[in-house]
């Protein structure tokens, strides 16, 4: 038996009349690859919002490792091990990847707020903020401001950030949104060869990259987890594949 | 496209962190300018003292709006706090300036540090307004307190004892310039500390994408009241500074009108660029001070129109106008004896 990393219980959302997480029961083990998929309004985004505490929930609870989470400030979540990524990029366009990294690197060690000192000083959190950048491949651009870099660059600047934060669960909301098919691979390699402690949920539309990356697959639809399971297991389920897959499977 | 290899190594992140923080060719120059200022323009020591003063004002204002990204409309709140503050320590029998000020800057800092409860909980257009609101709050009470304040008229009859025992508040303004120099170039120093330390990069953090910092790990309303803090100490220094050096507190120096003024300044010179401060602070107050010699009514009227040429035809004042100008002569350089 595995240990939950992040669970949630009866967990509901509603704006308005419109009910978009509907008791919401769901397990993410440690160290899992799961993906979160269904159709255009499924309820994927806010899902992740309640989990990060972008959005408050009306009810239900959010457990991290054990520990309700439900009423915490994003920042403290993040603290505690949650990170998140965007589905569009989330940047500090003027700022290079350098710095972007160092500032999340000196939130974590708590330094970022001390107005005395000189930045460049702190030479273990620079280096810890170049060594993440050229892990992922970006060692060469750290320098350049963010808004020059190539999309694809920003995509896994977007993952960086993230785990600048040393996240025990990662939330990844589209990650290759908008990279070309042939680059997206690229991403989700990047994203595979995350350290096997890190439990990673993410929201795909691309069938291809779920069936390849993800261990587990929840399916949600309409706010409602529709289904859960392994990958052959969901690709086989009629019921999944007249909802969501119907549209996406061809021939 | 190839990217070229920028950094290979552990030391060039160090090293690139250690070349943001160092002193420009321009620095010594500046600063070198204000000493000059003292020798040259004799007569205008007052003068200068007063675009120290504003620069000062300005710098404050920079730290929240510059590297912050959070727009005030009542930055003299602080400015006026360290200037009655000051003042009135000098009315009531304490009169030694260098204490003054640091019971100003002190009496400032406690005066943001209260504001930023509110502050620190809205953005935007309620932030603006909630400075805005703070502001005439407080310039309201001071004129209700005439008693304490002089109100309309002003804290008058003050006095301050010769700096370190020593030198005079002259009436040419030699021993205030002097005085004004040292103090502001001080706090610049700590200004440019704030800016390279890691919380400066938080700043610069906020200004890029306040959204984002919450998600990564940043408590913004604990960053919001550390700059607040911080920017009103400086604010309330400079206030301070104008009670010492004129020797009488305005009312107007609490007033909306010149929480605008230090924007426009700030905005005219470039902002979230240290020195914009200075050079907003210099032209805005040499405009002031040749335009109302030959009309005083109409001032803001040039005032306004430079306003509106600057944002319409800088990318960032003037600082990054220069900035754009030297980017381009330098490419010219490059480019025309090659081709």
């Amino acid at each position: 038996m595995t240990a939950t990393a992040l669970a949630t219980h009866g967990l509901r959302k509603s704006f308005g009349a419109l009910q978009v997480t509907q008791d919401v029961r769901f397990d993410l083990p440690a160290g899992a690859r799961h993906a979160l998929i269904g159709p255009n309004g499924a309820g994927k985004t806010t899902f992740i919002n309640l989990l990060t505490g972008m959005l408050a929930p009306d009810g239900g609870r959010i457990e991290l490792e054990g520990a309700d989470i439900t009423s915490l400030p994003p920042q403290d979540r993040v603290k505690r091990g949650l990170a998140r990524t965007y589905q569009i990029n989330t940047l500090f366009p003027d700022l290079t990847p350098l710095e972007a990294v160092t500032l999340v690197v000196c939130e974590r060690h708590g330094v970022s707020r001390r107005w005395y000192e000189r930045l460049a000083k702190r030479h273990a959190v620079i280096d810890e903020a170049f060594a993440l950048l050229r892990d992922l491949g970006l060692g060469d651009l750290v320098r350049r401001p963010t808004r020059q870099l190539a999309y694809g660059h920003q995509r896994v600047l977007e993952i960086a950030l993230a785990l600048a934060t040393r996240p025990h669960v990662l939330l990844l909301d589209e990650p290759a949104a908008g990279v070309p098919a042939q680059e997206s691979g690229i991403l989700y390699e990047v994203i595979s060869a995350l350290p096997a402690e890190i439990a990673v949920l993410f929201i795909e539309h691309d069938m291809d990259l779920v069936f390849r990356f993800a261990s587990r697959i929840t399916v949600l639809v309409g706010g409602r987890i529709l289904r859960e399971g392994p990958p052959g297991e969901i690709a086989d389920d009629p019921e999944v594949r007249s909802v969501y897959l119907g549209t996406a499977v061809h021939g | 496209m190839t990217a070229i290899p920028e950094t290979k190594s552990r030391i060039g992140s160090i090293d690139w962190f250690r070349a943001q923080a160092r002193w420009r060719w321009y620095e010594p120059v500046f600063w070198l300018g204000a000493v000059a200022w003292y020798f040259l323009l004799p007569t205008y020591l007052p003068l200068g003292t007063q675009i120290l003063v504003a620069a000062l004002f300005a710098l404050s204002l920079d730290l929240i709006l510059g590297y912050g990204g959070i727009v005030s409309l009542g930055q003299s709140t602080f400015f006026g706090v360290g200037a009655y503050t000051a003042g009135l320590l000098a009315t009531h029998g304490w009169h030694e300036p260098l204490s003054c000020l640091l019971a100003a800057s002190a009496a400032a800092a406690l005066a943001g540090w209260i504001c930023s409860f509110v502050i620190v909980r809205v953005q935007g257009i309620a932030l603006l307004l909630v400075t805005l609101g703070i502001n005439l709050v407080l310039y309201e009470a001071a004129n209700k307190a005439y008693t304490i304040t002089g109100g309309a008229d002003g804290l008058q009859g003050i006095e301050f004892s010769p700096l370190l025992g020593i030198f005079h508040f002259d009436i040419y303004g030699r021993a205030a310039y002097i005085y004004t120099l040292i103090v502001v170039f001080l706090a610049f120093l700590v200004a440019r500390r704030i800016v390279h330390s890691p919380f400066g990069l938080a700043l610069k953090g906020m200004r890029e994408n306040w959204k984002r910092m919450p998600t990564l790990g940043a408590g913004l309303r604990r960053h919001g009241t550390l700059i607040f803090v911080l920017s009103a100490t400086i604010a309330g220094l400079s206030g301070a500074l104008l009670a010492e050096s004129v020797q009488f507190v305005a009312l107007d120096s609490l007033g909306v009108q010149r929480s605008v003024d230090v924007l426009t300044m700030l905005i005219v010179g470039g902002t979230g660029v240290l020195y914009g401060s200075f050079v907003g602070a210099t032209v805005y107050m040499v405009f002031r001070d040749q335009l109302s010699d030959l009309n005083p009514a109409y001032w803001y009227f040039w005032i306004g129109l430079m306003l509106v040429l600057v944002v319409l035809f800088t990318r960032n004042g003037i600082v990054g106008a220069l900035e754009d100008l030297s980017a381009w002569i330098e490419k010219k350089r490059r480019g025309a004896p090659s081709s």
